[in-house]
């Protein structure tokens, strides 16, 4: 009974590859749970994605200057003669939608996390290491904030798309700046997949923190 | 146990020297749940720790199984001092040394039987097609050998805890804790249960300790310790406690 009748090893990390193939089995079962979760993704971006669009779109229109297009934005409500106090309420409104989907995203992705926390200390128990149960997280997140974020800016891109060529005909395409169409998706395909994985890893490194026994207690 | 100290020191497989547990409540008020409790487990013995709710029994039992960690006093399990080892260390310990056995069963839910038990081997280093082999052979030791790609939801509790047995076992591990491990189960799965858990106990050679309210657990036990207010209150051996039907006649002992 010395202490120093051997050194104790330290666990060794699983690596990548294996740790896909034992996350791939939950994933693959819990298939519906993610689709609910990911569908708050979709909604979030969805709607990020669209104000971004419209904001370009209308910003295009009124560039073109044109005596018919005027017409149907006046008539669709947009004032276009406002120039910079107009500008400043589109940023406003897309401020408020990225608070939307931030706050969309966190709560869908927090949610399937934290009705797991108690499988967490399990996994502790088997002798997992924090590193794996973060690893796995991971996987599941990514994989739902990748597929939810590209759904959800299709969505928002048809949906914008089909406002606009009801609304302005065939003015749109000529008339629209296709940087800003990129740069849009881009800043939503960005916090989607950023959001999603920030928001289911950081309570699962908290989790993974803890002592088994206190991750154990928590109720589901 | 201590009282009956006469065998090897090799032999003792678990010793807790005066542990204690407090919980600090907002910045003063502090809750003793252990108050120093310093016991002995030989290697193969069964332990069963008994005691009311609220008494510190889970809380030491959770200690001894390296699930937490005590506020002084420390833990050695198999001549290491738990308060010494980083958490990989203590992950390697629990893989390793420690098989877990749990009232809930807490078997990963969207996980079958098969993958389950093959867990403990993965995270021991094992590639994932020979665990399952692995996996598959214990299955069939606590005789689930026909329900092994079972989602848990999909068979009884009483197999439920068999699968929990058999993925606390995978890893040969020398001492098996369980925490109320009949606990959620009828009285003849329970009794089924506590006959597997001795079976095994005897075929790998296993330390078992239990904690538990559960009467028919303790006449399986080789010693039992009462814990009673943060502290070991009795600890008496085999054929010194007497079980009568649904109550412990504590007084009688010496």
């Amino acid at each position: 009974m010395d202490e120093n009748k051997a050194i104790i090893p330290e666990q060794q990390q699983v690596s990548w590859l294996v740790t896909v193939q034992v996350s791939w089995a939950g994933i693959k079962r819990r298939f519906f749970r993610s689709l609910i979760t990911m569908s708050g993704v979709v909604l979030a971006i969805a709607f990020l994605t669209y104000m971004q669009l419209q904001n370009v779109i209308v910003k295009g229109l009124i560039k073109a200057d044109d005596q018919v297009l005027n017409v149907l934005l006046q008539k669709a409500g947009v004032d276009i003669y406002s120039g910079d106090s107009s500008d400043r309420m589109m940023l406003l409104l897309i401020i408020l939608s990225l608070l939307a989907c931030l706050v969309g995203i966190v709560n869908s992705m927090l949610m399937s996390v934290t009705e797991r926390i108690k499988e967490i200390g399990t996994l502790k128990c088997l002798g997992a290491l924090d590193g794996f149960i973060i690893r796995s997280y991971f996987i599941e997140s990514s994989m739902q904030g990748v597929a939810g974020t590209a759904l959800g800016c299709v969505i928002g891109l048809v949906v914008a798309l089909s406002a606009a060529l009801s609304n302005y005909g065939r003015y749109v395409f000529p008339n629209l700046a296709y940087g800003g169409v990129f740069l849009a998706l881009l800043l939503s395909f960005l916090v989607g997949t950023m959001l999603s994985i920030v928001a289911a890893i950081l309570p699962a490194y908290m989790a993974a923190k803890k002592q088994p026994v206190d991750a154990m207690r928590v109720e589901e | 146990m201590s009282e009956k100290n006469t065998t090897q020191k090799d032999d003792i497989i678990i010793r807790t020297h005066n542990i204690t547990k407090v919980y600090v409540l907002g910045s003063v008020e502090k809750v003793y749940a252990l108050r120093g409790i310093s016991v002995e487990v030989r290697r193969g013995e069964y332990l069963s720790i008994l005691g009311p709710s609220g008494s510190g029994k889970s809380t030491f039992f959770n200690m001894v199984g390296a699930l937490d960690r005590p506020t002084e006093g420390h833990v050695m399990v198999d001549g290491y001092n738990l308060q010494t080892l980083n958490q990989k260390q203590l992950a390697w310990i629990r893989c390793h040394k420690m098989g877990y056995i749990f009232q809930q069963f807490n078997l990963i839910q969207t996980m079958t039987a098969l993958e389950n038990v093959a867990l403990p081997r993965i995270f021991a280093g094992e590639k994932p097609e020979d665990a399952r082999e692995q996996a598959a052979e214990i299955l069939k030791v606590v005789g689930l050998g026909h329900r092994m790609t079972h989602l848990p939801s999909q068979v009884s509790g009483g197999q439920q805890q068999r699968i929990a047995i058999a993925r606390a076992l995978v890893n040969k591990p020398s001492i098996i804790l369980a925490d109320e491990p009949t606990g959620n189960l009828d009285l003849k799965t329970g009794e089924e249960i506590i006959a597997l858990l001795g079976e095994m106990k005897e075929r790998f050679g296993i330390t078992i300790i239990t904690a538990t309210h559960d009467m028919k657990m303790l006449s399986a036990s080789d010693t039992v310790v009462w814990i009673k207010d943060g502290r070991a209150d009795r600890v008496a051996h085999k054929g010194e406690f007497n079980v009568s039907i649904g109550t412990i006649d504590g007084k009688t002992l010496a």
